[in-house]
């Protein structure tokens, strides 16, 4: 198996020291081809998904093969712009020169994605790297086996096989993956195996990009017109169970609402679980028995299971979890202190929305903060005092869909940025050149030191062209020190 | 350290110097414009005033001639602080960006959030501007810092630990002095980020204390620059510029300096003697006797590198130089000729006065040898020729290319500084710095109207056209879907 690793890995660097994708050529075709894929294999990509998942058909389009669809046009039609050089202007003291910054591709990514959006998640940083001339070896998550061997078997028909590998397998074979010497390391999952990645890349210097969760609150203003606030409600009861069921790393976790405001709140998402996430087939299931007896434990501790206002049934034959709300559960219970990554949504209320603001101060950086308000003084001071991979005011998910906005977190929630141009830059080396010609020689530069050169060099700093001159002429009398 | 874990400079230890930050970071104090802007001027006002006392500490650590500290140190901090002054309000605006169809209407913005509480980890070689840039930037950024000085520049470490609380809020900036048992209490706090200058075997350990708290850590690392020399150049300005990088840096002491040339075996002989004149011309008939030469910083590195000049491997390869003198720690300009690759000269980071010609049949052979060798900080090319310089910029990879000249591009600040591979982590200088000690905090607007239904459950055939319309940026389709049209 180590054998196996080793020789992937080999080929995969051999393939890019033999300079093949470098080129604009090799980067393009293997987006177009990836494009193919992606397109002729909607139905195969959208079947994995329900065997993993159970994620309904829409569901898998919006968020796994319409993004990457766009994704990978983004990058095409971009690809030119961003391998272009950017020049610099350089300053007087090296005249006559000219600087510019080159991307150049790192060398063999390692990806190793997530579960939740196994098609996702592992293509989309994938376009990264090859946009970036890079080769790549992905490993999907095992715990979405038939995405995972979806990949396998459809990514070498598409693409250029000896860039970019796959390799499946479980922690085994990641810590394989991981004593191999890459160029970068893209990691989507939880904070534990974070550490562990970034450790083992210590080892080899290699930069990682930690892409983590942690808990996204909402803070839901109370909204005036209700117009309003069945938009509001439309998009939190979206971002919690209409994306995986709530196991995605920017899904809403809780949400904190004034005292007063919350009952009112309660009524509207119970009408809206009863309307849109109630149908079977609407709503994604567990992923796997793990998770749904670690959901199963949070919400039996006999503390939280006192607090849950709506839902709480589970099915263990079908691995659902009913959409469940819980009203003010202990803050120091498991469903508060840790990620949910499920269909729970704890609702803590605050006397006044602005308590929001010390609440989120004294807990780790979330990936995001949404927040559902119309009052600019609050939205001012939820971006310039908390802090999170992303602000999202009045909606919450769609952040990830904009590729002008860079997707990562901060803190706990990881580091590393991708999406659109950010993923090029994240897989690029932004090589500085400056080149100079034999022009242009001032002897001042060089030793032997004097007061005279020091005393010129003080004056070009400050750019007094007098006194330059002056020392040039030998008519400034400096003082010596 | 004392007993206590209290450690030097600051009388606490290391956890409280981190809550003690994280607490003033946590006030919000450091991020406002004004304090910022406070701190910068202070630091333009410190170098101000203690040049002379920057400079004796150089001196004292380092022997380090007062033009190179002024122009090396002194003024590229300066330099540094008045650009990160005059543009902070521009840095730290939030940069709009386009938000798109999909989520329409709305507006975007990316906005700079200071990361928090830094740690800055400096070098002994440039002593004062590898500590105090970035503290500029980590400053700029709205950060509380603790600074590190490197121990094994002694006079400059006690200088920052003295006069910088005198210029600067000390309550969001401190200076902890100390040696390994000090920098391992600090590794074991959380920081926001570490940047780290040095060498690559502490850059393993940081990297590994950093990976613990998920900390994002800059390395900035040295390795092997190599430098080539074309035959189709200004021999005369090529050599000044090659010894001025490497003797008149530090004495070979930095991290960009030149560690070793290739040039073509036909050319080396000429190149060789204007490198011999340069060094005439600059240090005088006596080198070791020039107060234009930086010393070697210690008796442990003057041991290293009297054991790379002792190699049986080398034996009668120095051409020129190679006197020693243990007591003053000076060694003179060495250079040596046709080392062989497997020599300990040609195996590690010289970081010091000794200079390797390595020859070839063609100039061209040197892209075989550097990319035989771990990716450098820097990469040199000596040339008229367009054709090879292309060929050099494209398939060397390193932290930096520089063609024609040496050092250059570390002073200017519109290029990142920062390595690649075994060279390093990050990058920094200029904006970059400022960059560097940031979150990119996406930030997006939206209203209440430009309510898509299709987005949510229960989910239709015609949800789904519509959306594909949507996410491939097909109007004609999307207006088709919304209007419920069939669609071929």
């Amino acid at each position: 198996m180590a054998m196996q690793v080793e020789r992937v890995v080999e080929e995969a660097r051999e393939a890019f020291e033999s300079g093949g994708t470098r080129s604009y050529f090799w980067r393009r075709s293997q987006l177009r081809a990836l494009k193919d894929l992606i397109l002729e294999s909607e139905i195969a990509i959208c079947d994995a998904l329900m065997l993993d998942l159970g994620k309904h058909r829409v569901e898998a389009f919006r968020d796994e093969v319409g993004l990457l669809t766009k994704s990978v046009d983004h990058a095409l039609e971009n690809l030119k712009k961003w391998m272009k050089p950017e020049k610099v202007s350089v300053p007087l003291v090296s005249f006559p020169s000219t600087g510019e910054v080159v991307p150049e591709p790192l060398g063999v990514i390692l990806i190793i994605a997530s579960w939740n959006f196994p098609i996702g998640l592992s293509l989309e940083p994938l376009i990264g790297a090859i946009s970036a001339g890079n080769s790549a070896v992905l490993k999907p998550s095992e715990l979405a086996p038939a995405s995972s061997k979806f990949l396998a078997t459809s990514l070498p028909k598409y693409l250029d096989n000896k860039a970019v590998k796959v390799l499946e397998g479980g922690p085994l074979i990641g810590q394989q993956l991981l004593d191999q010497k890459w160029d970068k390391i893209f990691f989507t999952g939880s904070t534990r195996v974070g550490r562990i990645v970034m450790t083992a890349a210590a080892k080899h210097l290699t930069p990682v990009c930690l892409e983590l969760g942690g808990k996204c609150p909402a803070i839901v203003d109370s909204l005036g017109g209700s117009r309003d606030i069945k938009v509001a409600i439309n998009r939190i009861a979206g971002a919690k169970w209409g994306f995986c069921s709530g196991q995605a790393c920017i899904a809403i976790d809780y949400l904190l609402v004034e005292e007063k405001y919350a009952p009112f709140l309660v009524d509207l998402l119970k009408e809206k679980i009863k309307k849109c996430y109630m149908r079977p087939g609407h709503l994604t299931r567990i992923v796997n028995k793990k998770q749904f007896e670690r959901l199963r434990e949070i919400l039996e501790d006999p503390l939280v299971a006192a607090t849950v206002v709506h839902g709480g049934s589970l099915d263990q034959e079908n691995m659902f979890i009913e959409p469940t709300i819980l009203m003010n559960p202990p803050l120091d219970s498991e469903v508060m202190t840790e990620e949910i990554f499920g269909p729970l949504l704890p609702i803590i209320t605050l006397k006044k929305i602005a308590d929001s603001i010390e609440f989120l101060k004294r807990r780790p950086k979330p990936l995001a903060i949404y927040a559902f308000t119309k009052d600019g003084q609050l939205k001012k001071r939820i971006v310039e005092e908390t802090s999170s991979g992303s602000v999202t005011f009045n909606d919450a998910v769609v952040q990830f869909v904009v590729e002008s906005l860079p997707f990562g977190g901060t803190g706990l929630s990881g580091f590393g940025k991708y999406h659109g141009k950010f993923s090029f830059a994240e897989f690029s080396h932004g090589k500085a050149v400056l080149k100079r010609s034999f022009l242009i020689e001032i002897s001042l530069r060089y030793p032997p030191w004097s007061e005279a050169k020091l005393q010129f060099i003080r004056y070009f700093y400050t750019l007094n062209y007098i006194g330059m001159l002056l020392v040039l002429l030998g008519l400034h009398r400096y003082t010596s020190t | 350290m004392g007993e206590d874990g209290k450690l030097p400079g600051v009388g606490e230890n290391a956890g409280d110097v981190v809550s003690g930050l994280r607490e003033r970071f946590g006030s919000g104090k450091t991020r406002s414009y004004e304090w910022r802007a406070a701190q910068l001027k202070g630091i333009i006002r410190m170098i101000d005033e203690k040049e002379e006392d920057i400079v004796a500490a150089l001196k004292e650590d380092l022997s380090k001639p007062k033009l190179e500290a002024f122009v090396h140190e002194i003024s590229l901090a300066r330099s540094s602080c008045v650009l990160a002054l005059k543009e902070l309000k521009r840095w730290m605006k939030p940069e709009k960006v386009s938000s798109m169809l999909t989520s329409f209407p709305s507006s975007a913005e990316i906005v700079s959030d200071p990361l928090g509480v830094v740690l800055i980890i400096s070098a002994w070689n440039y002593p004062f501007l590898l500590a105090i840039d970035p503290v500029i930037g980590a400053i700029a950024a709205g950060n509380a810092v603790a600074l590190k000085p490197s121990e094994i520049s002694p006079s400059t470490s006690a200088l920052f630990a003295t006069i910088l609380p005198n210029y600067v809020d000390s309550s969001c900036i401190k200076v902890v002095e100390g040696s390994v048992p000090e920098t391992t209490a600090l590794l074991e706090q959380k920081w926001d980020k570490i940047l780290y200058t040095g060498n690559a075997k502490v850059g393993r350990l940081i990297m590994t204390a950093a990976a613990k708290h998920l900390t994002p850590v800059v390395l900035e690392l040295g390795g092997k620059c190599p430098l080539v020399v074309d035959t189709d150049i200004d021999l005369n300005v090529t050599a000044k510029r090659i010894a001025v990088g490497k003797w008149g840096s530090n004495n070979g002491q930095a991290c960009v300096a030149p560690d070793y040339i290739i040039t073509a075996s036909s050319f080396a002989p000429k190149l060789v003697d204007a490198l011999k004149n340069s060094i005439e011309k600059f240090y005088g008939e006596n080198p070791m006797e020039s107060e234009d030469l930086s010393r070697v910083v210690n008796s442990n590195h003057f041991a290293r590198l009297g054991r790379l000049l002792d190699d049986e491997k080398i034996h009668g390869k120095i051409i020129h130089g190679g006197e020693r003198d243990e007591k003053l720690l000076k060694i003179a300009p060495t250079l040596l000729l046709d080392v062989p690759d497997d020599s300990l000269i040609m195996q590690e980071e010289i970081f010091g006065p000794l200079l390797p010609i390595i020859t070839v049949d063609n100039v061209e052979e040197c892209f075989d040898v550097i990319n035989s060798k771990p990716k450098p900080l820097g990469a040199y090319l000596f040339t008229r020729n367009k054709k090879l310089e292309e060929k050099f910029v494209k398939t060397v990879s390193a932290g930096g290319i520089l063609i024609n000249d040496t050092i250059m591009h570390f002073a200017n600040p519109k290029l990142p500084f920062g390595g690649v591979g075994e060279s390093g982590i990050g990058s920094y200088h200029g904006k970059f710095t400022f960059d560097t000690f940031s979150h990119k905090k996406a930030v997006l607007h939206r209203s209440f109207v430009g309510e898509v239904s299709a987005r949510y459950p229960p989910y239709t055939a015609r949800k789904q056209k519509f959306l594909r319309a949507l996410l491939t940026g097909n109007i004609v389709g999307l207006i088709l879907a919304i209007f419920g049209w069939p669609r071929s």
